[in-house]
């Protein structure tokens, strides 16, 4: 108890000191956890990918396109159950700055296929019938204020043009994780304005999405569809959509490394500050610590004041960094939506970031202590006056 | 044979010398110094600057390690000692004024005279009682929860009195207890050191410059060069 009162009457000895150390434990937290909770969701998205679900594309890249032909011989592999496809559309809506991802795809075929975009009977039917229907994720109809039988004209950036959709439906995630920012319309109205337009471009597929029965299939019917079309004229590669979305952001996984370093690197930015701010505190204390074990008081004594005072400065400073996270998080998730469409802290980021206070306070009581405890009396005492 | 009767010297310093090492060099700091201390007696050490006052009085408190020679003190030789030994008996035998009171900043008066019976196993009354009588002993009674920064220097050294005395040590060692303070309170504090020697039976060990302090002790001993004289 006595000493207890004593470390926190030292930690509050230089306010100013004080306070601006735990308001930088505090930002550094705040952006490890944040940090953190990216990287987190990003991965997330990836496993949350099927794993019952393949995805065929062309061997070259993903640039190039495949005939629709290709269907009904991709239908006939053994193990495979449903065939849908589609393209990337990469549509604009008004203003090039909002992204959103936008889909040509057979619509019947890539619901079922996809049961986690819930859809109420009547709107799925609604926009089944509609040539020109599309679907929007229910975050991206809230964002633009879409209801359903709006008129919604994308500008097409891959396929030129204005194109005009009547929004039939607004699917909601069956999951947490499901996305609700995606937009989808018939690829029978790309296609069949391609064929007048652009003739060339008209019956070709970004990519073919396989539904197989088993996951232990996946590997086998994978090879079986590129078996089928090696030395054609367009050659695929079929992978697990989880292959596929990593492919896809192989690019941005580096990102995601380099912010998992970075978030690191915060952390050990601020155990230097930290330990240095300590080391300036302990430097002024030798002599108190001297008169202490003159008194007879040991190094365990000294120990216990010098970690007392870094780790309850560090907590404090990482408590409020924790309690910070969840206003910031909930800032992101309104204010970037678009590309952050669920950003909501884990319970084990919470417990890194206290974590990784906990480590600063440590860390910058080391040198500290070895230099309380280990000082001669003489010494210390020396340095009074 | 002279007089069998008179008890062993409380202090007993035997071939006591102590150098620092100042890069390759040697420093001499005490030579071969013999000395008795009896108890209940009053000695004041004076000599120049560096001369190694404050030196003998650390090695003879036990917060300093000599090269060499002995130390008994009560019978206990403690240049034997072991770190954690040596602090457990200076808790229980010395008492420590300092000439800049040592008092820690973020702890009351009360507090400060407090800390050394955190080594103890007194209750929590039990320790108020010490401290509070303590504190009555040195006219501070009405200051006990004052910070060291809001008492005057002769106050402080008054509540290091204290403090020196809470665990009731035999020996108190004083280096230059007046050396930073007005005559006025130098003299009050004197008072007390000279009141703790004849009242309590406290032997005292005192580094002064101060010839009004020393003229307090029945006796002056000069340490020059290392090198201690009586007289
Ligand atoms: N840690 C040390 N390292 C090197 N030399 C030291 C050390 N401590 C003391 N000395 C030297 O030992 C000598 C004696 O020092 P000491 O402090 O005992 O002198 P003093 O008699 O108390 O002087 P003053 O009256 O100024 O307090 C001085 O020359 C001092 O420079
Ligand atoms: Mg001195």
């Amino acid at each position: 108890m006595f000493f207890l009162t004593m470390i926190i009457r030292n930690a509050f000895r230089h306010k100013m000191r004080t306070i601006l150390t735990i308001v930088g434990v505090a930002i550094a937290v705040l952006a490890f956890g944040l940090l953190r909770t990216l990287v987190g969701l990003w991965y997330l998205g990836v496993e949350s990918s099927s794993a019952t679900r393949l995805v065929t594309r062309n061997s070259i890249s993903l640039v190039f396109t495949l005939p629709i032909s290709y269907k009904d011989r991709i239908s006939r592999v053994r193990g495979i159950e449903a065939v849908s496809w589609g393209n990337w559309f990469g549509g604009v809506y008004i203003d090039p700055k909002n992204f959103f991802p936008n889909f040509a795809v057979e619509p019947k075929s890539y619901l079922e296929l996809y049961p986690e975009f819930v859809l109420s009977p009547d709107q799925k039917a609604a926009f089944l019938l509609d040539r020109k229907g599309a679907v929007a994720g229910r975050k991206l109809a809230a964002k633009y204020g879409w209801k359903v039988g709006d008129q919604i004209t994308l500008k097409g950036t891959i396929f030129p043009g204005q194109w005009d959709f009547i929004l039939r439906s607004i699917y909601r995630g069956a999951q947490k994780s499901t996305d609700e920012t995606q937009f989808f319309f018939h690829w029978d109205y790309l296609n069949e304005t391609l064929k007048k337009t652009v003739p060339r471009r008209a019956d070709q597929v970004g990519y073919y999405m396989i539904g197989v029965s088993r996951p232990d299939q996946a590997a086998e019917v994978a090879v079986s569809v590129d078996r089928l079309f090696r030395n054609s004229l367009a050659e695929t590669l079929t992978e697990t959509e989880k292959a596929f979305q990593l492919g896809f952001v192989s690019m941005t996984e580096a990102i995601m490394i380099a912010i998992k370093i970075v978030s690191y690197v915060v952390i050990v930015i601020i155990m230097a500050v930290a330990a240095n701010t300590m080391a300036m505190t302990a430097r002024e204390r030798l002599g108190e610590y001297a008169t202490m074990k003159t008194l007879g008081f040991g190094a365990r004594h000294i120990a216990v004041l010098v970690f007392g005072e870094s780790v309850i400065i560090s907590a404090v400073g990482g408590g409020m960094g924790v309690l910070l996270t969840f206003p910031a998080a909930h800032w992101i998730k309104t204010a970037l939506s678009q590309y952050f469409p669920i950003f909501s802290v884990s319970a084990s980021t919470v417990c890194l970031e206290m974590l990784a206070a906990l480590i600063v306070g440590v860390v910058a009581a080391l040198f500290p202590t070895w230099r309380g405890a280990t000082i001669g009396i003489a010494d210390g005492l020396r340095r009074i006056g | 044979m002279e007089s069998i009767t008179v008890k062993p010297p409380i202090v007993q310093i035997r071939n006591l010398s102590k150098s620092y090492r100042r890069g390759s060099q040697d420093i001499p700091v005490l030579m071969d110094i013999n000395f008795d201390i009896g108890e209940g007696d009053f000695i004041a050490l004076m000599g120049p600057s560096g001369s190694g006052k404050s030196t003998l009085l650390n090695l003879l408190a036990g917060i300093d390690k000599a090269d060499s020679g002995q130390i008994m003190i009560g019978g206990v030789d403690i240049t034997s000692l072991s770190e954690t030994e040596l602090a457990g008996w200076r808790s229980a035998n010395i008492g420590f004024i300092f000439q800049f009171y040592n008092l820690i900043p973020v702890l009351t008066a009360f507090e400060n005279v407090e800390l050394p019976l955190l080594l103890t196993r007194l209750s929590r009354k039990e320790r108020r009682e010490h401290v509070e009588t303590a504190l009555r002993l040195v006219n501070l009674a009405d200051r006990m929860d004052h910070y060291p920064s809001q008492l005057s220097g002769g106050q402080q050294q008054r509540v290091a009195i204290a403090r020196a005395i809470i665990t009731d040590p035999v020996i108190l060692v004083a280096d230059e207890p007046t050396g930073d303070l007005d005559k006025v309170s130098a003299i009050e504090i004197l008072n007390f050191i000279d009141r703790l020697n004849h009242e309590f039976g406290k032997t005292v060990i005192m580094v002064t410059h101060d010839p009004r302090a020393a003229e307090k002790a029945r006796l002056i001993r000069h340490l020059d060069k290392g090198v201690l004289s009586s007289g």
